[in-house]
């Protein structure tokens, strides 16, 4: 091939020529050679995970069951998407459990007792989840306390909060005819609108590749063919329409699940699209680099705070409904750590600058599997702490394993 | 070389810290299309030069003239809007993020919708336009060479368009080849009509590529030479003060005869 008729990107000599298939297989061993591990061990531990709690009990893996592992995901996951922005930064909220807690607590006290509207009552909690964030950026910008004690700090002051709220009944139940209740616990889409929205997923994803493709085509610059955007397209279309197709034997796709997904979109977007994205993996990156790139790094802190607490706040709502009730242990026990071990699970990394928002939708869906599993199983509370520890302690491991390759392979 | 050729003059620039003066009365031109080096020995008070420069420090007394305009620079931000664009030793890379994301960093092409093609072109445009040896504009910055992530440093500084670049010790930790790569880069730069500063404590280097060096010693200028006519042991011998330069002692003698102008 001619210099003249190869992509502008493509024409160093030194460049290793990889085509099809066969090429995206080779580049996926590669990195992962080198410590860019990506997806690779969550999805692995979710096929483990699967196999070995489906060979120990055969309900696991049936739809009624899945259905409701969806269902319980959805709470903690929203959770974990905050946590993934604020370790995004290399900074840590150990707080978001009892923010969720106090959050459950605020609607349930303003909805039931105080009888305000629900949106009321959801906004109220959202906003107080807004301004713990707020809150936090200014002690960490200001005082430059290490964020892991703030929120530390954070994590106690809110619990007390939380059971001042409640007051002296200390649990509150939400009424099962309310919206909120049927959004958590009853309402599921209509299994001609899930099959809709997979086929508008599948045509979603082939439209903004051929888009791109041919942006990139016209500027000179290598592109996707439209065959590899089919195939794509195509698998993912397979993908999500069994899965569905799978969970409408019973119950069906619940709205709150498809809720925390439309979040983690979003969030893909903002975080991949965006310059605020870029700015917040530079400040997880470099953070000394970013600053002198003109980037406010004080600003970009704030607002991973900010949107960690909210995410745990509207968590905390979710969890609540799904509840039917909020109670002295709203958010307590282990949904702080099953949020953290969630998002780092998912490949985010606790060094900072390294992690996507889909991380946090895979990680909580192997930490729920893990809990659904060992409840089947009838083992109590202890088996699944202990068993989760074990799982955050290796995906830490991993984390710092790769981390270490990354920079003996110069990936840094 | 008249006034009005002169992109960059600093005049009787002094900087204390404290009871230490960094800088007293530093004198220093740049015109466009020009390497002028700075060298001198550890504590000579280039690095502080450097920090009035760009904004770091802003400067105790003295006049910086920019583009024939007295200018003040008191942050990073106002001596990037002026047109002085900083690589710093330490090149302030994200290794994280990949050469076009470090490139476009601060300044990226339509904030909410990202145009990552316009950036791509414009990204291998510039690499173009400086020769460079970087393979793929899609790798993290991590896995590049020492003298590919100087050039991708030295190519952000160019994307602001920039009438004055300040190179801090731009090879001081390259092997040859790379060293080589990096002095090639600066005289395009110079080729591009910018005055480049190069903070330097190679000799080699400064007499490759520099037209003119201007010496520090313990926070004064100690001579300016013109590259093509001065040995590698005046030049030694100005840094370290070591045999009482000349040009010192005449300059010394003109400032007690009154005959300065």
């Amino acid at each position: 091939m001619s210099v003249t008729d190869t992509a502008k990107d493509l024409q160093d000599e030194r460049l290793l020529e990889r085509q099809g298939v066969r090429g995206v297989l080779d580049g996926v061993i590669d990195r992962a050679r080198g410590g860019d591990l990506g997806m690779i061990p969550v999805v692995a531990g979710l096929v483990v995970i699967w196999t070995v709690l489906q060979i120990l009990n055969s309900y696991f893996l049936s739809s009624a069951n899945l259905v409701n592992l969806a269902m319980e995901s959805a709470a903690v996951g929203v959770i974990a998407l905050g946590v993934v922005c604020v370790l995004l930064v290399g900074e840590i909220d150990l707080s978001v459990g009892s923010i969720s807690g106090l959050s459950a607590a605020i609607v349930a006290v303003l909805f039931v007792d105080q009888g305000l509207p629900v949106w009321a009552a959801i906004l109220g909690a959202v906003v107080a989840g807004a301004v713990i964030g707020w809150l936090y950026a200014q002690v960490y910008n200001r005082f430059g306390v290490p964020s892991f004690v703030v929120t530390l700090a954070g994590l106690l002051a809110f619990l007390g909060f939380q059971l001042w709220v409640l007051g002296a009944k200390g649990s509150i139940n939400l009424p099962f005819d309310s919206g909120l209740v049927f959004f958590a616990q009853l309402a599921f889409v209509p299994a001609w609108l899930s099959y809709v929205l997979v086929a508008v997923a599948a045509g979603g994803l082939f439209a903004t590749g051929f888009l791109h493709a041919r942006e990139r085509r016209g500027a000179g610059l290598s592109f996707k063919s439209v065959s590899t955007l089919l195939a794509r397209s195509a698998a993912l279309l397979l993908a999500l329409g069994f899965v569905v197709w799978y969970l409408n034997q019973t119950r069906g796709v619940g709205w709150m699940f498809v809720f925390f997904v439309a979040l983690v979109l979003v969030m893909h977007y903002l975080l991949t699209r965006t310059k605020w994205g870029r700015a917040v993996y530079a400040v997880g990156g470099n953070t000394e680099a970013a600053r002198r790139s003109g980037i406010n790094v004080k600003a970009v802190f704030t607002s991973a705070f900010v949107l960690c607490t909210t995410f745990a706040a509207v968590g905390g709502i979710l969890a609540a409904a799904r509840l039917a009730a909020a109670n002295q242990s709203s958010g307590g026990g282990d949904v702080n750590l099953n949020a953290i071990a969630a998002a780092v699970i998912g490949g985010t990394s606790l060094f900072g600058g390294r992690g996507t928002a889909f991380g946090a939708l895979l990680g909580i869906i192997v930490i729920q599997s893990i809990s659904s599993g060992l409840t089947l199983l009838n083992l109590d509370s202890s088996f699944r702490f202990m068993v989760t520890g074990a799982v955050l302690l290796l995906a830490v491991a991993l984390d710092s394993v790769a981390r270490k390759s990354r920079t003996s392979h110069g990936r840094a | 070389m008249s006034a009005q050729q002169n992109v960059l003059s600093l005049r009787g620039v002094t900087k204390t810290f404290g009871a230490v003066a960094a800088l007293t009365d530093v004198d220093l031109d740049v015109a466009a299309g020009e390497v002028v080096a700075v060298v001198g020995d550890n504590g000579a008070g280039k690095s502080t030069l450097v920090k009035i420069l760009s904004g770091v420090h802003p400067a105790d007394s003295g006049t910086i003239t920019f583009e024939s305009k007295v200018v003040g620079i008191p942050t990073p931000a106002a001596a990037q809007h002026l047109g002085i664009a900083t690589v710093y030793q330490d090149l302030a890379l994200c290794e994280n993020l990949n050469v076009v994301e470090n490139l476009f960093l601060g300044q990226e092409v339509r904030p909410f919708r990202l145009n990552e093609v316009e950036m791509e072109t414009r990204s291998w445009e510039l690499l173009r336009q400086l020769s460079a040896k970087i393979p793929t504009v899609r790798v993290p910055v991590a896995s590049l060479s020492g003298g590919q992530r100087q050039t991708v440093a030295i190519a952000r500084s160019l994307l602001g368009d920039p009438k004055v670049i300040i190179l801090d010790e731009p090879t001081a930790a390259l092997g040859v080849a790379q060293t080589a790569e990096v002095l090639n880069l600066v005289e395009r730069l110079r080729e591009r009509g910018l005055g480049v500063i190069m903070i330097s404590h190679n000799m080699a280097d400064v007499r490759a590529v520099a037209d003119t060096v201007a010496v520090l010693r313990l926070g004064r200028n100690n001579g300016v030479f013109a590259v093509k006519d001065v040995t590698a042991e005046d030049l030694i011998a100005a840094i370290t003060g070591a045999s009482d330069n000349v040009v010192a002692q005449r300059a010394a003698r003109r400032t007690e005869g009154g005959v300065r102008p």
